[in-house]
């Protein structure tokens, strides 16, 4: 094209000029939308740091609750919570990756495999609270377990369970199909190529998902209200039917009081929930990485 | 050995059964409860009385206020979440450098670690006192706006990251089109990208309401306990959640009909979830299939 | 011991992908199984050691018979076929982890225990695959930093573990540079002492260099099957000379 009538042409695209502009608007304004979140996130860590960190020394991890805002402790609050933690996994964790791993390994092609998966991604949008009310009926009054951390643990289990079978199951499918091949060309069975290939090879996966889960269930509230988890406990737990509290209940608990101590008791106790939270969620990012670095067949 | 692996099949098989049995279990429990509620109490005046006071002496079953609490918060949430969460998705997938993206996407996550009860915290003690000093002394302790808008940054990171899933699977070749036309990233994402994401975009926007209405802590703690119909963001409200949460914190004998008012309106909230849900998988199997 | 093929069919659903095959092998031979893409070769070979099984929807009709045992009888242990007839894939599939481990594995899935049996197959299978002197000081290394011809061999050696009287090569030398593919040739060579071996391959000097006899596969159906060197040179069929001289395929 001749020099002139492509600089003609050029010119014709005033309208180019203004589309640079929005162009560049919005690239500002989403730079602007990106950052509002982690400002508020920022803004909330500032106010429950500023409002709760001078609350926070040893009397009040060691002390239990009082009426007196400045007596009160949250010992009865995380050891409940370190006990619901155990407790949810040894219920959960085997029963989802071993659904997982039924659904992933041997039911692939089945009508009641396609049937349960369905079912999963259900569950898995199902309000908390509406497991609360399933907990207290089924578990609390039903089964007479009533307000006990057996009933906390079996709610909070079958909550997240839909967790931790979908992430097993994304851990097992990141393993190639050329590894199970092999494992079967050489005679193998099928649950022995499961076991020494397929599970050891998705195991920082399967670890990741659990993780997360399971500090899931540590920060729920709502379920275990439901079931009567109470909040003003004066001992610590000694055995699984024994009544509890956790940290988010001990939490709602002092928010709910409207005198500005508990108000700062409240805060301090977020302190300790999140600081054990952003751990396990750091872990759980750790064990993910792993399994990423794995994956250089 | 054959018999070892048939029990172990049967044994995980088991294992995945029992996410069925947990669904008959909700079920059974809340439609045992609902039935029994439903002989003292007339359908038509739950679905259609303007007033909820089952604690009350003058005893009213009706529904709206609740819903309309919850939808008045669900509403407040999902117009902070889905502009900015579709601005961020558009931002980070079209503009974004890697090294940026792979700050921000972490951040995102974090927000949607944080457990809800800090949330409710946050939107009580920090929104609730700064939007007063904006909003004047009109705005009362509890309202439904603060909660609001806490939930939707709560469900940012729901949005953002579906968005951007649905922005990512429109094929290569039709973004590259439309580039080589000359346009710019501004136009190509709104009226190219967007357009034929729509269907995945709509799945995060129907998952985030149904996340926000089953949402119970940040309204438990920073909407109100007084139900009431209207849409006034203003004052204090009750949603379904928060009535749940109200007696399940009292002494309620079982089997009374209160009891089995937390039934009734835990059905609603299960029955408005479960619709929403199964609306975006249905989207979204379609939208997976339109770009085999 | 010899292994005969009877009319054997294959579906895929409603494709039939392999038509009336029949076929007599001797033991300690080499037999080539070449044919365009498509034609049925893999599948064919796939139907030795059952693992056509693993595919959903596939239909097994007619006889494979080792040694006058069908392969497909009911009273047959498809493990424990599967550890009488090894297999080696065309892309090298090393299991993530040692080298030691790798070979070992077929042993330990089959109960074995003592270390010093453990060890010493071990070493005797990767001396077979000529991998010994390569890996001898960094066995407890990974497998996966081994080079892609290496990989092979050692899937060679993991086959060769659970002593195998038939050995099936899909491809094994496909993804390989030209040394390696050297090398495996090679490898081939010694193992016929021992091994009755079949292997599809695509490449059919390979094929003329390496077997006794190769058998030509066309769109499901196995049209000539002949001693090697009469079948390159003085081929039967039409079809079969169009192929070789490489007027399709």
């Amino acid at each position: 094209m001749k020099g002139k009538r492509f600089r003609k042409r050029l010119k014709r695209f005033k309208n180019v000029r203004k589309y640079e502009l929005q162009d560049k608007a919005f690239q500002y304004l989403g730079i602007f939308c990106t950052f509002f979140g982690i400002v508020v996130l920022g803004a909330l860590l500032i106010d429950v740091l500023m409002a709760g960190l001078k609350r926070l020394d040893w009397d009040f991890l060691t002390s239990l609750p009082s009426r007196k805002a400045s007596e009160a402790g949250i010992y009865t609050a995380w050891i409940g919570t370190l006990w619901i933690m155990i407790l949810t996994a040894i219920i959960a964790l085997p029963m989802g990756i071993g659904a997982g791993l039924y659904l992933e390994e041997y039911g692939k092609k089945n009508k009641l495999a396609n049937f349960i998966e369905i079912n999963i991604a259900n569950l898995a949008g199902v309000p908390s609270i509406i497991y609360g009310l399933l907990g207290l009926e089924l578990f609390a009054r039903a089964m007479h377990l009533g307000d006990s951390i057996l009933t906390g643990a079996l709610t909070l289990a079958l909550l997240i369970l839909p967790i931790i079978i979908v992430s097993t199951r994304e851990a097992l499918k990141a393993v190639p199909y050329s590894i199970r091949e092999a494992s079967y060309g050489i005679g193998a069975t099928k649950w022995q190529t499961i076991w020494h290939q397929v599970l050891p090879a998705s195991m920082s996966g399967i670890i990741t998902g659990a993780i997360l889960a399971i500090s899931r269930a540590i920060g729920e509230t709502a379920p275990l209200v439901l079931i009567g988890s109470l909040s003003y406990i004066s001992f610590a737990p000694t055995s699984p039917l024994d009544p509890f509290s956790v940290l988010p209940i001990q939490i709602f608990n002092w928010i709910s009081r409207p005198q500005p101590e508990f108000a700062e008791n409240a805060a301090a106790a977020i302190i300790i929930l999140l600081g054990i939270t952003f751990l396990m969620n750091g872990i759980a990012v750790y064990f993910r990485y792993k399994a990423q670095k794995k994956i250089k067949w | 050995m054959n018999l070892k692996e048939k029990i172990i099949e049967k044994l995980l098989l088991f294992c995945s059964l029992v996410t069925i049995l947990t669904t008959l279990g909700i079920i059974l429990v809340l439609l045992v409860q609902t039935f029994k509620f439903f002989s003292e109490v007339s359908l038509i005046s739950f679905l259609t009385d303007t007033e909820w006071t089952p604690l009350f002496q003058n005893k009213r079953y009706g529904i709206l206020p609740l819903l309309s609490g919850t939808i008045l918060t669900t509403l407040i949430a999902v117009v902070v979440a889905v502009p900015l969460g579709l601005i961020i998705a558009i931002y980070l997938s079209q503009y974004a450098h890697d090294s940026l993206r792979s700050i921000v996407k972490p951040g995102l996550e974090v927000l949607a670690a944080v457990p809800t009860v800090v949330y409710g915290f946050f939107a009580l003690e920090f929104v609730t006192p700064l939007l007063q000093s904006v909003l004047g002394p009109g705005l009362s302790g509890f309202n439904a706006l603060s909660p609001g808008i806490v939930m939707g940054v709560m469900i940012l990171p729901l949005v953002s990251s579906l968005s951007e899933d649905a922005l990512y699977s429109v094929p290569k070749n039709l973004r590259e089109g439309a580039y080589a036309l000359g346009s710019t990233r501004f136009q190509t994402a709104w009226k190219v990208i967007v357009p034929a994401a729509f269907s995945g975009i709509s799945v995060s926007v129907i998952l985030a309401i149904s996340r926000a209405i089953g949402e119970t802590m940040i309204v438990a703690i920073a909407a109100g306990q007084q139900p009431r119909l209207t849409f006034d963001p203003t004052v204090p409200i009750e949603t379904m959640t928060t009535y749940i949460v109200q007696v399940s914190m009292g002494d309620i004998q079982h089997d009374s009909i209160e009891y089995r008012t937390i039934f009734a309106v835990g059905i609603t909230l299960f029955a408005m979830t479960f619709v929403l849900n199964n609306l975006s998988f249905w989207l979204k199997k379609r939208y997976q299939e339109e770009y085999k | 011991m010899k292994i005969e093929v009877k009319d054997l069919n294959v579906y895929y659903g409603m494709d039939h992908v392999l038509k009336n095959v029949n076929m007599s092998i001797k033991k300690q031979t080499v037999t080539a199984l070449i044919g365009p893409s498509g034609c049925g070769k893999s599948t064919f070979l796939r139907c030795f050691n059952r693992m056509n099984d693993l595919i959903d929807n596939t239909r097994i009709v007619g006889e494979i018979s080792i040694d006058h045992l069908n392969v497909y009888s009911p009273s047959v242990n498809v493990n424990e076929l599967r550890k009488s007839v090894g297999m080696v894939f065309q892309k090298p599939n090393p299991f993530p982890k040692s080298i030691f481990e790798n070979v070992a594995y077929g042993l330990r899935v089959n109960g074995e225990k003592n270390k010093k049996v453990i060890e010493d197959k071990v070493e005797k299978s990767l001396q077979q695959a000529a991998l010994w002197d390569e890996v001898k000081d960094k066995l407890k290394k990974s497998a996966l930093a081994l080079s892609g011809g290496q990989q092979q061999r050692l899937c060679i050696a993991r086959a060769l573990a659970v002593e195998p009287s038939i050995l099936l090569m899909d491809e094994p030398a496909s993804a390989l540079d030209p040394i390696s593919t050297v090398k495996i040739e090679e490898l081939i060579y010694q193992l016929k002492e021992k091994y009755t071996i079949l292997i599809v391959t695509h490449n059919m000097q390979q094929a003329s260099r390496t077997s006794d006899k190769t058998a030509f596969f066309y769109m499901g159906e196995l049209v000539e099957y002949e001693d090697t060197r009469t079948l390159f040179t003085n081929p039967r069929k039409e079809k079969t000379q169009n192929y070789i001289t490489g007027r399709f395929g």
